[in-house]
Parts: C-alpha cells; sequence; structure tokens
C-alpha cells in the first residue's frame, strides 16, 4: 500500500516536471510573456471581483438567514436588555457601513477594469470630501460612545439595593463553587492558607460569620427580580464567569475579589417557555437525536471563558432561577458550613 | 539650507561608500558572506521571507489539527496520530492539553514570526533602502543581527514543539499564574522557559531591525528624497519601526518579570494561590498588572502587523490603478494618529478583568478615536480605485482583498471596543472571528500583495500570474468560509479555547458551522501549496524580470536587475518628484519615475 502511495507520488512528479517542461519551452514562442496583464486578464478578474461581491453578499445573507436564530436567547437580565437594544442598532449600522463599503470596492474594482487606451484620471485628493469622511464617522462614534459609557456606568455602578442578594462564585481547576451568605447575611472570612479536603474554599474557621454560610457546588439557584450580586474569586488561576443569558462576564483573578450585579427578570420555567428558547431548544435535541444522543431541556448555565488548563473547555455550573418562595424553599434545604465540616469530620 | 548641506554630506559619505563597493569587487564574496552571514539588505530580506514561510506553514498546519478537533470532536484521524504520535494524538485523537499548545503556538507563530518579523522583516529590509534612494541599511551587521536573533528565536520556539511537556499552553497571551505555574498546566514546565526565551531573542532581533529602519528612513534619504516624497510603504515602516522599538522593550520587562516568579520565588504577578494540594508563599502580585504590560506591547503590535500591510497595499493599489493614491497627506496624517492611539488604547483587551471601570470608560473613548482614521484610510483606498485603470496583477487582487478584510473585521471593532458591548462577546469566537479578519487577513494579504509585487526585485524573475489567480480567488473565498461563520459562534455565546464543545448541550447546534468552518481551513491550506510551488517554481524557473515590470514610479526599478552590493551602479539617483505621477495630464506615459525633473510650472505631488 505504501509502495503503491509512493508509486503514484513519484509519478505525480515526472507528470508535473514534463508538463512543466512544455511549458517553458512554448514561452519562448509567445509575444506576450505570461506574467503581462492583458486586457482579457483585466476584464476577467474585474467581473470576478463583482461576482465575488454578489457571492459574498449572498453568503453573508445565507448565514444571517441560518444561523441568526441559534444566538443567544434575548437577554434575561435588566441590564442586559439595554446591552441588546444597543447591540441591536450598533449591528444595524455596522452591517449598513459593510455593505456599502464593500459595494463601493468591489463595485469600483469591476467599473474601472483596466482596457486599452483608457486613461486613469488624476485625482490626488479633495479636501471636502475628507473632511465629510472624516466627520460622519467621528459623529456617528460619539453617539456610540456616548450610549456605550452611560449603560456601562449603571451596570459597573456599586450595588445600592439593601435587599440584593450576595452570592460569592469560586473558581478553580475546573470546577465552581457558590457560596450563600446563610441567614446572618454576611459572608464570612476566608484565608488561601486555610484551603483543605474539607474547607475547598478556605473558609477561615475562625470567623462566626462564615459558620451559617451554605456552599453548593453543580448547581446554584437564585430567585427571580431581585439583584444579584456575584463576588468572584479564584484560587489558583485566571478563569472568568460567564452567564451568557444573563449578558454577565467577569474574570475570577488569584488575590482580589471581583464583581458584577445583575437582576434576573425569568425563570428557568418561563425561559422554558419562551418561544425563541422552545424552537432554539427543538433544533438542539433534533441535532442530539442525529448523534444518539437524548433530548435535553434549557438551563442557565455559568461557563469559565478564561483559558484555565486542560478541563477548561468543561468548567461549568448549572443555573436555576427560581421564584422567591422556590428559592426560599431551596435554600433553608441547603446543609450550612458548619454542618457540613461536622458532618464529613 | 540645512537640508542642501545634509544631502551634500550624504553623497560624500556614498562617494566613500563606492569606494568600499570597488573594493569589494576585487573578492569574490564567499557562500557563508553572501548567503548566510550576509550585511546585504537584500539578502537578508530573502532570508527573513523564507523563514517566515517556513514558520507559516508550520502554525497553519497546527490550526488544521486543531479544526479537525473542533469540528468533529473524538473522531479519529491518521492524519492527526501521524503528525502528533501516541503521545499527542493518541489513536488519532487530539490530546486536550496539546490542543491548548497548537493554539498558543499557532497564535505566537503567526502574530510574531510571520506577521512581525516576516513582514517588516523582509518588506522594511527590502525596501527603506531602495525606496529612499540608499546603498543599504545604515548598519549592515546590526541588520544581519537582527535576522540571526530572529532565526535562534524561531528554532527555539519549534524546538519547544518537540519536548517531553509539550510547548508552552497557556495562550499566546500567556497570562500568569497559568503560564507562571508549572502545577497548573504541563505546557508551563519546560514549554513555557523555552517560549519565554525565544521571544526575548525575538524583541531584540526586533529591536536591532526597528532602529535600523529608523535611522535609514531619516538619515539616508538620497537628495530630493523629502519625507513628503516618501512612497508610503516608507512611512508605514517608520511608523512601525517606531511603535516596536517603544513597546517591545515593556515585552521584555514584563516577561522579565515573569521570570521572576517562574524562577526566582518573587510574586510579581502571584498571590493567594493554593495549587498542587499546598498554598504558595506568594502574596501581594496581581495577574492584572502583567496584563497591563503584555497590552502595553500587545496592542501596538496589532498596528505593527497591520501598518506594513497597509504600506504595501498603497503602493500597489496606486501603481496598479495606474493613479496617485488619494489623500496622501491625509495617509500619512492617518498612520501618525494610529500610531499614537495605538499606544493608549491597551485597556480595551481588559474591560473584565477587575479593573476599574472608569479607567474601562477611558480606553472605550481612545480606542473609538482610532476608529476614525482607520476609516479615514479605507475610504482612500476606495477613492484610489474609483475612476483608474485597474491592472489586475495578482498583487493588486490581494490588496484589494485586503482592503474589503479591513473593512469586514474593522467593523466589529467598534462593537468590540465598546465596554458594554464587549461583555457579552469577551473572549468568544466574535473576538477569534474579529481579529482574524482584521489582523491576521488583512496582514497576510498585505505580504502575499507584497511578494508578488516585489519577487522580480528579490529573485530576479516572475512569478506566475495564473497561479497566482488562482491562488488568490481560493484564498479569499476560504479566509472568508472560514472566519464569517465565527460570529455566528459568537453570538452563541461560543468560548474560544474550548478544546471541545460538546459538553454543553446549548452549543450542539453549532455543528454544521464548525464544520464548515474547518472544511474551508483545510481547502485554503491547500490552496496555499499553490502559492509555494510557484514560489520556490519562480526564484529558479521563473521567466527573467525586466527593469521595470509594473510601470512603477519608485527607486527600486531604477537599479539594475542584478542583486549588486550598493544598490546603484554609479552615483545615487536624486529624487524630483514624489512617488504617484501615475497618468499625469500632459505626459507620454502613465507613469513618471521619481527621477525625472519636475517641468517648468510644474507641481509636485498633491500639493495645488
Amino acid at each position: 500500500m505504501n509502495f503503491l502511495v509512493l508509486l503514484a507520488i513519484v509519478l505525480l512528479i515526472i507528470a508535473g516536471h514534463q508538463l512543466l517542461r512544455v511549458i517553458e519551452l512554448s514561452r519562448g514562442l509567445k509575444k506576450t510573456k505570461e506574467w503581462q496583464v492583458s486586457e482579457t486578464d483585466n476584464n476577467m478578474m474585474g467581473k470576478a471581483m463583482l461576482a465575488f461581491m454578489v457571492f459574498f453578499f449572498a453568503f453573508f445573507f445565507w448565514q444571517v438567514d441560518r444561523w441568526m436564530d441559534r444566538s443567544l436567547p434575548p437577554a434575561a437580565s435588566v441590564h442586559g436588555e439595554k446591552i441588546d437594544a444597543l447591540w441591536d442598532a450598533n449591528i444595524y449600522l455596522i452591517t449598513f457601513v459593510f455593505l456599502v463599503t464593500n459595494a463601493f470596492l468591489f463595485w469600483f474594482a469591476y467599473k474601472y477594469r483596466g482596457t486599452k487606451g483608457t486613461k486613469a484620471v488624476y485625482i490626488t485628493h479633495n479636501n471636502k470630501l475628507e473632511m465629510a469622511w472624516t466627520i460622519i464617522p467621528a459623529i456617528a462614534l460619539a453617539f456610540i460612545v456616548i450610549f456605550g459609557l452611560k449603560y456601562w456606568n449603571e451596570i459597573t455602578a456599586d450595588s445600592t439595593d439593601a435587599k440584593k442578594v450576595v452570592i460569592e462564585l469560586y473558581a478553580k481547576q475546573f470546577d465552581w463553587t457558590a457560596r450563600y451568605p446563610g441567614k446572618d447575611g454576611k459572608l464570612g472570612e476566608s484565608e488561601y492558607r486555610q484551603i483543605s479536603g474539607s474547607n475547598s474554599v478556605g473558609m477561615d474557621t475562625a470567623d462566626v460569620f462564615g459558620y451559617d454560610d451554605i456552599l453548593v457546588k453543580n448547581e446554584f439557584h437564585i430567585p427571580v427580580g431581585r439583584e444579584i450580586e456575584l463576588n468572584m474569586r479564584s484560587r489558583d488561576v485566571i478563569h472568568s464567569a460567564y452567564l451568557p443569558h444573563f449578558r454577565v462576564q467577569m474574570n475570577c483573578v488569584p488575590g482580589m475579589i471581583t464583581t458584577f450585579k445583575f437582576t434576573p427578570t425569568k425563570t428557568t420555567a418561563e425561559m422554558k417557555k419562551d418561544p425563541y428558547v422552545v424552537k432554539m431548544m427543538a433544533g438542539i435535541n433534533a441535532q442530539r437525536a442525529k448523534s444518539g444522543k437524548e433530548a435535553v431541556e434549557f438551563d442557565y448555565i455559568l461557563l469559565c471563558n478564561k483559558i484555565c488548563g486542560a478541563s477548561h473547555y468543561n468548567m461549568q455550573m448549572n443555573l436555576i432561577v427560581d421564584t422567591e418562595a422556590d428559592y426560599n424553599s431551596w435554600i433553608s434545604k441547603q446543609k450550612v458550613f458548619k454542618s457540613a465540616v461536622a458532618s464529613k469530620n | 539650507m540645512a537640508t542642501v548641506k545634509n544631502s551634500e554630506l550624504e553623497q560624500e559619505h556614498l562617494v566613500h561608500h563606492d569606494h568600499v563597493h570597488d573594493h569589494h569587487d576585487d573578492h569574490e564574496e564567499s557562500f557563508v558572506s553572501k548567503y548566510i552571514f550576509s550585511m546585504d539588505h537584500k539578502m537578508i530580506s530573502r532570508q527573513f521571507l523564507i523563514t517566515a514561510i517556513i514558520m507559516a506553514v508550520i502554525a497553519m498546519g497546527m490550526s488544521i489539527i486543531f479544526r479537525m478537533q473542533l469540528a468533529w470532536p473524538g473522531e479519529k484521524f491518521g492524519f492527526i496520530n501521524a503528525m502528533l504520535g501516541d503521545k499527542w494524538g493518541k489513536d488519532g485523537i487530539l490530546d486536550p492539553n496539546m490542543y491548548l499548545a497548537l493554539v498558543t503556538i499557532h497564535g505566537t507563530i503567526m502574530v510574531f514570526f510571520v506577521l512581525t518579523g516576516g513582514l517588516s522583516g523582509t518588506f522594511a529590509n527590502l525596501l527603506i533602502p531602495y525606496q529612499v534612494g540608499a546603498r543599504d541599511m545604515a548598519s549592515g551587521f546590526l541588520n544581519m543581527l537582527s535576522y540571526w536573533f530572529f532565526f535562534v528565536s524561531a528554532v527555539i520556539m519549534t524546538a519547544s514543539l518537540f519536548i517531553d511537556d509539550g510547548p508552552a499552553s497557556a495562550g499566546w497571551t500567556i497570562y500568569p499564574p497559568l503560564s507562571a505555574l508549572p502545577e497548573a498546566i504541563p505546557g508551563s514546565k519546560l514549554g513555557m522557559t523555552l517560549w519565554l526565551m525565544s521571544m526575548t531573542l525575538f524583541v531584540v532581533s526586533s529591536l536591532l531591525g526597528g532602529i535600523n529602519y529608523i535611522v535609514t528612513v531619516i538619515n539616508l534619504r538620497t537628495k530630493g528624497m523629502k519625507m513628503t516624497r516618501m512612497p508610503l510603504t516608507i512611512w508605514a515602516f517608520l511608523i512601525t519601526a517606531i511603535l516596536g522599538v517603544l513597546s517591545f522593550p515593556v515585552l521584555v520587562s514584563c516577561v522579565v518579570l515573569l521570570i521572576c516568579d517562574r524562577s526566582l520565588g518573587t510574586s510579581f504577578y502571584l498571590s493567594d494561590i493554593y495549587i498542587g494540594g499546598r498554598p504558595l508563599d506568594n502574596v501581594g502580585g496581581s495577574p492584572v498588572l502583567f496584563e497591563h504590560l503584555f497590552w502595553f506591547l500587545g496592542h501596538p503590535e496589532v498596528y505593527i502587523v497591520l501598518l506594513p500591510a497597509l504600506g504595501i497595499t498603497s503602493e500597489v493599489i496606486a501603481t496598479n490603478a495606474r493613479k496617485p493614491i488619494f489623500g496622501y497627506r491625509a495617509m500619512i496624517g492617518s498612520m501618525l494618529a494610529i500610531g499614537f492611539l495605538s499606544f493608549i488604547v491597551w485597556g480595551h483587551h481588559m474591560f473584565l478583568t477587575g479593573m476599574n471601570p472608569f479607567l474601562g470608560s477611558v480606553f472605550v473613548f481612545t480606542t473609538l478615536l482610532i476608529a476614525i482614521p482607520s476609516a479615514v484610510k479605507a475610504f482612500n483606498y476606495i477613492t484610489t480605485i474609483w475612476k483608474g485603470n485597474l491592472q489586475y496583477t495578482p498583487a493588486m487582487l490581494f490588496s484589494i482583498g485586503l482592503v474589503s478584510s479591513f473593512i469586514t473585521g474593522g467593523v466589529t471593532g467598534i462593537i468590540l471596543a465598546d465596554s458594554t458591548l464587549d461583555i457579552n462577546v469577551h473572549d468568544t469566537y466574535f473576538v477569534v472571528a474579529h481579529f482574524h479578519i482584521v489582523m491576521g487577513l488583512s496582514a497576510i494579504f498585505g505580504m502575499f500583495a507584497g511578494v508578488y509585487h516585489w519577487f522580480p526585485k528579490m529573485f530576479l524573475r516572475m512569478m506566475n500570474k495564473k497561479l497566482g489567480y488562482v491562488h488568490f480567488w481560493i484564498t479569499l473565498i476560504t479566509a472568508y468560509g472560514v472566519f464569517f461563520p465565527m460570529h455566528f459562534l459568537g453570538l452563541a455565546g461560543v468560548p474560544r479555547r474550548y478544546y471541545t464543545n460538546s459538553n454543553f448541550p446549548m452549543f450542539d447546534n453549532l455543528v454544521d458551522i464548525n464544520e464548515i468552518v474547518t472544511i474551508c481551513a483545510i481547502i485554503g491550506a491547500l490552496g496555499q501549496g499553490i502559492f509555494i510551488f510557484n514560489f520556490f517554481y519562480s526564484i529558479f524557473r521563473g521567466e527573467k524580470a525586466p527593469q521595470n515590470p509594473w510601470n512603477s514610479n519608485t527607486l527600486e526599478w531604477t537599479t539594475p536587475m542584478a542583486n549588486i552590493h550598493g544598490n546603484w551602479p554609479g552615483p545615487l539617483p536624486v529624487v524630483h518628484r514624489w512617488a504617484y505621477d501615475y497618468s499625469k495630464p500632459g505626459k507620454e506615459k502613465d507613469f513618471v519615475l521619481q527621477t525625472v525633473p519636475l517641468e517648468e510650472g510644474e507641481n509636485d505631488g498633491d500639493s495645488h
């Protein structure tokens, strides 16, 4: 088998070599050189430019048509809805610019394809035109900056909500732990030197505020309509807490605490019934059926979005958004830190 | 008066140089001094180009391996086993650690070795002495060192692929603590040490080259070559070199602190870490410091990659549109503005790192400012084509491809520069799409344009045009086929650097998108074989190049087609006009060499 492959390669090389010899010999007979661009070349390439434009735009719209509804569902948080609105405005603007400038480019590339006997027009500059296309983008960008920063300031402002739910997200290679402050409403202090098998987030065992803290893995719950303040820490390398359905993302950096606040607007149950999500899940489950996997239901999810090691691609935790009542009943059933430690000892 | 004096001095200096040159002709140069430790800018340029092509093939091959994994996770490929062996590709399935190593080294090689060393090293070396009318670079010796540091650095980077623990695998941005702690990932053992060594040598190479480029452009311009008469290529190389000289040393400081953290027990970037079953003693450092230092180089680096490509394109488009570049002064102004602004935008890579949000807003503002000169440049290219008489050489095709990718990738930058919108697409495939199109494609298209255009100057033969055409169309179509669909992966929230997306049911409906991307990548990679064949075949068997094949105005086409030492056999040419007198009314031909004196009453350049 290997011998046949080798033989085929050798024969191909010989054939190629002979072909090149013929081409090289025929070169001498021609008046025009191969590398010279003829009028036919210009004509062909100019038309190809136009054809490419048609193909390119068709490809663009084909993708939008087929894949746009695989985008993330509409935001499930208060600030996320604003981000989505701003996103849409920006996307329409840049799509317009993308289409118009590419159209000009490829149209001119077609229209002014070289012909014999014509001469290009000697134009060096045009101050008015240049002024216009400097100022117009500047104005458009000014609006983008103003709206962007307005929302950015709102999103990143310190939380003032007295009724907020504070949760600590603790990242390590390669899983997440969520920590709730418990009945006293205060997260206990932590110290990385106290980390051990039974104290995976390094709770300071001398701090009484930590005794009623609740630690959960694999899945955590939050109540709908309340402001959630996530405080993020990492044990080893940089991770990034990414909650795409809520338009939430923040790096978890060893040695510091980072925060992000958001208010969920739809419970998991509501989201499962959202028409967009229903259609999306149908598509997902159709694909899963093809590869012999069982059907799944929609779930909010927390992903790691900063390269963190071999299992970076599988560092996840489920998130359930409950009604207030469901949340209260869920959290009341969770073990507090001290009893969890006690039961392990 | 002062300028006249300077050029007189130069003339004297060059007479002296000519003497040396005569002296040289008496001896046959040895093989070593001619082909290996050459101090001739033309030979160094060819050395850079061929090294870069080899590195590009390696990096492209890596991307094919990890794209296969992403499109068909869990499938067994004999190809992967053959490439990586049983350790990293057991049964033909890519190892997750090796996946990260491949994306890391792919990025490193493409950004530094191909698009920085390869692009600036090749074309700044070739064109600066030629186009400003100099015998050679200011220091041939430093120039030679610049290549050999580059070469050693490339060898170390390539060698790191073959070590036991695998090469560096913390992403090309090597954020600590991942890159600092060998317990965190195997690639942070010896692989990362080699990466850091290689990059330090790379920076040395870049500085030796950059200083040379700057000095040559400023001091060795021939008589009449005013700054405002320089071709835009030279402006681009000058600004690029200044950016490099100011920003690369910061990368070294960043790397040195990392080396200290890795080997000397310091805590510049490390604090409160528990890994490998024990707490580390390091306290008080911050990875965010590393990110600041890294991106202080990292962002100018984007323009170090892009500006030379834009410079080359300016020259190629004007020549082949047979029309002056539109808005010559605006082009220079835009490049200067981009160069300046590129130093104060680095924080847009760090909106979500825990950096103070107010600082983030400052970077939003500066980053969106940079869109203005970029837009001006795009409009100027389009207007240059307008009412031209376009000659479709392969170089011209690639230049138009560059303008398209520059626009297509540039507009998504407006989204990512906006911290609010960045929140949800940060580190997703939307970013991967953005920078590959705006930086990767644009720069590589510019590089291809340069190779096709100046091949006759480099190798004294012509490349095959028809193969060039086929190469261009395959490259353009597959490149958009690879990177455009990635926007939609980003919109679906797919994070970058995931070994597979199959652990998240929410990404299961994206399988076909990933397949299209990978298939286009494979076809595109095979298409580059056409270029490589054309390139090496034409070096030896291409048609002999005439004096000025593209009817161009610039000085390099006035030197004999012989690659002689000192570039011009007689005295240096004297420049009388700007580089863009194409199709000037009242002239017999549609081009006027820069050495042709102005007629009485004739305007020079774009002045009225």
